[in-house]
């Protein structure tokens, strides 16, 4: 037990601190993919509901493509890929080739991935705001773009939190697979604790206990923000089947 | 404070001018087509100041969607519609042609709708300070001071902080109709107010509108309800099919209807 708790500790020799560094890593890409992914996805879904042809095509085939793929293979291709754009836009314009930070290119690159989710999550709820909603605000002579802001993205946040509130696990998570780019976060950071020490049990469940909290602090908060976002709701029907 | 007595203030009302009363909502020739489907087929219509002008039909008339092309809801197919003379602009395709002229001309226009259409999300005097505070860009203190006296007026204020859904329909309806006021419309268009309501909130809606009615408000009502049709219209249209059958007013319309087909509208609705 002492020896767990050493191993746990916060200071060297403990990995504690490893591990927390690898959660702060983990955190910062999980919410800035999040993020990008909800403007993506934002995006994307007024594109899709009220673009042009050519510009819903193209939204068709990133949602279809993204999400047809293993992320892991997504986080590969973007991760290499994108880095490599980049890097022959900057020779391309004279400049030296650039060092991308792991956190930048683990949001960029998930957020891609969310973005695509999202595209669809906020498609559906958008569509599911009674048109009267949007009616009554045009008909008071509301500009669109204040329509949308102050009308229909607050209807539709509480039609579209439960399916956010998946994709925001799913960010949490996926950070893990970006181990395999040599990111450091919470995953990567547990193997070394784990292989360096050979104590695997002890690691790998501190790290699942980690996420495991992450996740329900996660699901108190989106329900709070759900209860608000619904506060205009109807009384539901209580008792009976 | 001058906005503010213009809620109460009786505009004149039949009484003597020296010229005729400038024509508020003035619609011609005006075609509607949805896809194969002619709604409408060519309907003119005009409501001067003060005039309360009722749309009467059967279901499928185009009595609804005449109403909604003359604030743009509907992009009308062709004919032209003026707001106080002034005529909106259109492209060849017939959708207005200048967004900010039809977004103001709509705040012109009080717009009332069946399924009174609240902002969830929003509370009563959320409801009603919206465009006034955040496209108008009122001062919140005044515009709230504004809402209460019209919800005041329609018998809400007590229920100013409720979210619209834990209200009755004759109550939504009511916070729909001082939403529509807080804009300080030239005319009011009401797209059958009472159809949605229980039988038993119908009085507390109609007596709202009468009160407009009397104090001289310009209206174009769509409505189902004749007697009070003809209580409150200056002027009545009878539409079958997407053309007027007959127009005139309410006592010879409803008292001597001329056209076979408004004789027999009028016994199916009585």
């Amino acid at each position: 037990m002492e020896n767990t708790l050493g191993l746990l500790a916060l200071s060297p020799p403990g990995w504690g601190g490893t591990l927390l560094a690898g959660l702060w890593a983990s955190m910062q890409i999980a919410v800035g993919a999040f993020g990008l992914g909800l403007i993506i996805g934002l995006g994307g879904a007024y594109g899709k509901i009220y673009g042009g042809p050519v510009l819903r095509d193209c939204l068709g085939v990133y949602t279809t493509v993204v999400r047809a793929l293993p992320e892991l293979i997504l986080i590969l291709l973007l991760y290499f890929g994108l880095t490599d754009i980049v890097n022959q836009i900057m020779l391309g314009l004279g400049y030296d080739r650039v060092q991308i930070s792991g956190v930048v290119a683990g949001v960029l690159v998930l957020g891609v991935v969310q973005g695509a989710y999202a595209t669809e999550v906020l498609r559906g709820a958008i569509l599911a705001v009674p048109p009267g909603q949007i009616e009554a605000a045009r008909a008071m002579g509301m500009p669109a773009a204040k329509i949308a802001r102050r009308i229909t993205i607050p209807t539709m946040l509480g039609l579209a939190l439960p399916g956010l509130s998946n994709l925001w696990l799913i960010a949490t998570k996926d950070t893990a697979l970006l181990a395999i780019v040599g990111f450091s976060e919470l995953t990567l950071a547990t193997r070394q604790a784990a292989g360096t020490t050979k104590a695997f049990f002890t690691f790998f469940l501190a790290a699942g206990a980690i996420y495991l909290a992450i996740s329900m602090l996660s699901t108190w908060g989106f329900a709070r923000l759900e209860r608000w976002a619904r506060r205009g709701d109807p009384p539901r029907m209580t008792g009976g089947t | 404070m001058g906005s503010d007595a213009s809620i109460s203030a009786t505009l004149p009302h039949g009484s003597a001018q020296p010229f005729a009363a400038a024509e508020a909502i003035k619609v011609e020739a005006l075609h509607k087509s949805f896809g194969q489907h002619e709604v409408l087929k060519g309907v003119s219509i005009s409501a001067r100041e003060g005039d309360v002008v009722t749309l009467i039909g059967g279901s499928g008339s185009g009595k609804s969607t005449l109403l909604r092309c003359v604030n743009f809801l509907e992009t009308p197919s062709s004919g032209r519609i003026l707001i106080g003379g002034e005529e909106v602009r259109c492209r060849a395709d017939g959708t207005p042609a200048d967004r900010r002229q039809i977004e103001r001309l709509r705040r012109s226009l009080g717009m009332v709708f069946q399924q009174f259409n609240l902002w969830t999300h929003k509370t009563v005097l959320e409801n009603l300070i919206e465009v006034p505070v955040h496209v108008l860009g009122t001062a919140k203190e005044q515009a709230i001071d504004r809402a209460r006296k019209l919800l005041d007026r329609v018998g809400l204020a007590a229920k100013e902080d409720a979210y619209p859904a834990f209200l009755s329909g004759g109550q939504q309806q009511r916070v729909a109709i001082a939403r529509a006021l807080c804009l300080e419309p030239r005319a009011m268009l009401f797209d059958e107010p009472t159809s949605a309501l229980d039988p038993e909130l119908v009085g507390e809606v109609l007596a709202v509108i009468r009160s407009l009615a009397d104090e001289g408000r310009t209206m174009l009502l769509v409505t189902h309800e004749m007697k009070f049709a003809r209580e409150v219209s200056d002027h009545v249209v009878y539409l079958y099919n997407g053309l007027i059958e007959e127009e005139g007013p309410p006592e010879q319309l409803f008292g001597d209807p001329k056209s076979a087909r408004l004789k027999q509208f009028l016994k199916s609705v009585s």
